[in-house]
């Protein structure tokens, strides 16, 4: 079971308390009615799914309730670092470059 | 290469079977091929051996990166079903289901089919108006499928618990008598030995790392751990690693690969009959012909490659299991592992064209292909041979999810398998 630090409680709990909810930082159209077929295809079903660090969002369904996104190797599973909604997402790139140091 | 025979088998028990020749070569790569399939599991394997067998094709190359077979198809928990909802789906398992019937006979290879059974159990009023919807939907389609009262379901299965002090009271089952198990490496083997035999190259311990396509955006060939590969027809079928594959293409996918897990108990002489389903309470379990319990659970909740998962999540099922078969209690578990499955929005596969021309796609099977290998080989075949889809696969594009076509098995693929 993975370990997740919730950034808004500030503590580290099992995963059951935690609800997944996908890839992270994908922004609801500002004019959907603007949008082509092939936009909203992208938008509501093409999904990275990286091999390797994937931002996603997870709930902390089962404390405060809130969510937030991580960075998380979906080789290893391990959590490279977990922020709150509204945080910039950090540049990956840089991330798999400082994990390899 | 010998046909299994009763000769052979007399001739080479004389010998204590020291003396049975390979099923299959295990050449070098050549540097061209009319067709190159990636990913050796069932679906790929299937694929070459209609290719050969079906379309005169045969020079054509599996790439595997790993062993064959060693990817899903034998990670999984073998239910073969075709009591799906629409249409289309009732199509293409059902068509799946009437290869499966004779395949033995076909590939001269015992893939150990049982059609002992599949009953997927109701718990809740919900349950039992979406079982009887598949029920009078597959029957409309000629596809069997009946609904059993709990009592019934208890006569089928004995070791059920239909008592009403359940947390989740059995309310009744849909049952389709024809489906049942069969044997997941010896499917792989079969679809090997049998494309080996038409000169299919299997080359495992090659993985793809890239795709080369030429100045008009055209397939040209794959690059591998062991060189570059020409091909201009290409299928890709990685499952789980699909989208890693089609990245190589630049096309996006909509798919998630998910861990999924399963495990088997000690061995035990025969007393589970059939193979008994609840997506209610995350839980499914058949007996396999070795003895043990094979019993498989829901996916985890995160994306992963990692082939594992946590270990509540099989927990959870064993104690739906004990709740649903009290005789098994005390039983103890051997082994638990996983696999990642390719998941696509509405639980249904894709199978054919990607926009780059000469580029195939067979992929998100999820948690449920197993039962479709035979069915999904044969209509990829006829779509890499001729260059367009057979009808079975016609429904089952990549663009339903532009056009808003799309065939959504969520309720028959509700759990796992
Ligand atoms: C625990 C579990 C239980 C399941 N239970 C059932 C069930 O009861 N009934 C059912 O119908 N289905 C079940 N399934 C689903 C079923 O196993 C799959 O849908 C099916 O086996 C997929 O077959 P495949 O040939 O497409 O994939 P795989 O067997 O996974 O084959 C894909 C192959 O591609 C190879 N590959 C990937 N990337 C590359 C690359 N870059 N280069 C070369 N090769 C590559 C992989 O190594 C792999 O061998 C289950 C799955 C799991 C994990
Ligand atoms: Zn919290």
């Amino acid at each position: 079971m993975l370990l997740i630090t919730c950034p808004y409680c500030g503590v580290e709990r099992p995963e059951i308390e935690f609800r997944y909810a996908g890839e992270a930082h994908i922004a609801r159209p500002a004019e959907p009615s603007k949008l082509t077929d092939e936009e909203w295809a992208e938008y509501l079903y093409m999904r990275t799914n990286p091999k390797g660090l994937l931002a996603e969002r997870w709930r902390h369904a089962h404390g405060c309730g809130r969510f937030f996104n991580a960075i998380r190797d979906t080789v290893s599973d391990r959590f490279v670092t977990i922020y709150k909604m509204g945080e910039a997402k950090p540049d990956l790139e840089r991330l798999v470059v400082e994990a390899a140091q | 290469m010998s046909r299994f025979n009763f000769w052979e088998l007399a001739k080479n028990a004389l010998s204590a079977h020291e003396n049975w020749g390979r099923q299959w070569r295990a050449p070098e790569p050549k540097a061209e091929y009319d067709v190159v399939i990636i990913g050796a599991g069932g679906h790929g394997l299937a694929t070459a051996y209609y290719l050969a067998k079906e379309h005169g094709v045969t020079n054509v190359a599996v790439l595997e990166k790993g062993w064959l077979g060693g990817g899903n198809t034998g990670r999984n928990t073998t239910i073969v079903r075709s009591n799906y909802l629409w249409e289309e789906s009732e199509g293409l398992y059902d068509h799946a289901m009437d290869l499966w019937q004779d395949l033995s006979q076909e590939l001269n290879y015992n893939i150990m089919y049982s059609a002992r059974g599949v009953m997927m159990l109701a718990h809740t009023i919900h349950d039992i108006q979406v079982f009887k919807r598949h029920v009078y939907a597959n029957r409309l389609a000629g596809v069997q499928n009946e609904w059993l009262t709990a009592e019934e379901a208890k006569e089928y299965c004995p070791p059920l618990n239909i008592s009403k002090n359940m947390r989740y009271p059995v309310l009744g089952a849909a049952l389709q008598r024809k489906a049942g198990v069969a044997r997941h490496d010896a499917v792989a083997w079969g679809y090997a030995r049998g494309a080996d035999k038409y000169g299919v190259d299997i080359i495992q311990n090659c993985a793809v790392t890239g795709i080369r396509r030429g100045a008009d955006g055209a397939v040209e060939g794959v690059e591998t751990s062991r060189g570059l590969i020409r091909a201009k027809r290409v299928g890709v079928v990685a499952a789980g690693h699909t989208t890693t594959v089609m990245d190589m293409a630049g096309v996006r996918m909509p798919l998630e690969s998910y861990p999924l897990q399963a495990l088997v108990s000690e061995p035990v002489k025969p007393c589970f009959p059939c193979v008994v389903m609840s997506n209610t309470i995350h839980a499914y379990m058949s007996q396999s012909d070795k003895g043990e319990l094979v019993i498989g659970a829901g996916t985890d909740q995160y994306i992963s490659y990692s082939q594992t998962g946590g270990l509540q999540i099989p927990a959870h099922t064993i104690e739906a299991i004990c709740e649903l078969f009290p005789m098994f209690r005390r039983m103890r578990m051997l082994r638990n592992w996983g696999g990642t499955v390719d998941v696509t929005p509405d639980r249904s596969p894709i199978i054919g064209k990607t926009p780059v021309p000469g580029l195939f796609v067979n992929c998100g099977w999820g948690t449920g292909g197993f039962k479709a290998t035979p069915g999904s080989g044969h209509v990829f075949a006829h779509t890499l041979a001729r260059g367009e889809p057979h009808p079975i696969n016609a429904p089952f594009t990549l663009d339903r999810f532009r056009t808003g076509r799309l065939i959504d098995e969520a309720a028959a693929a509700a759990v796992a398998h």
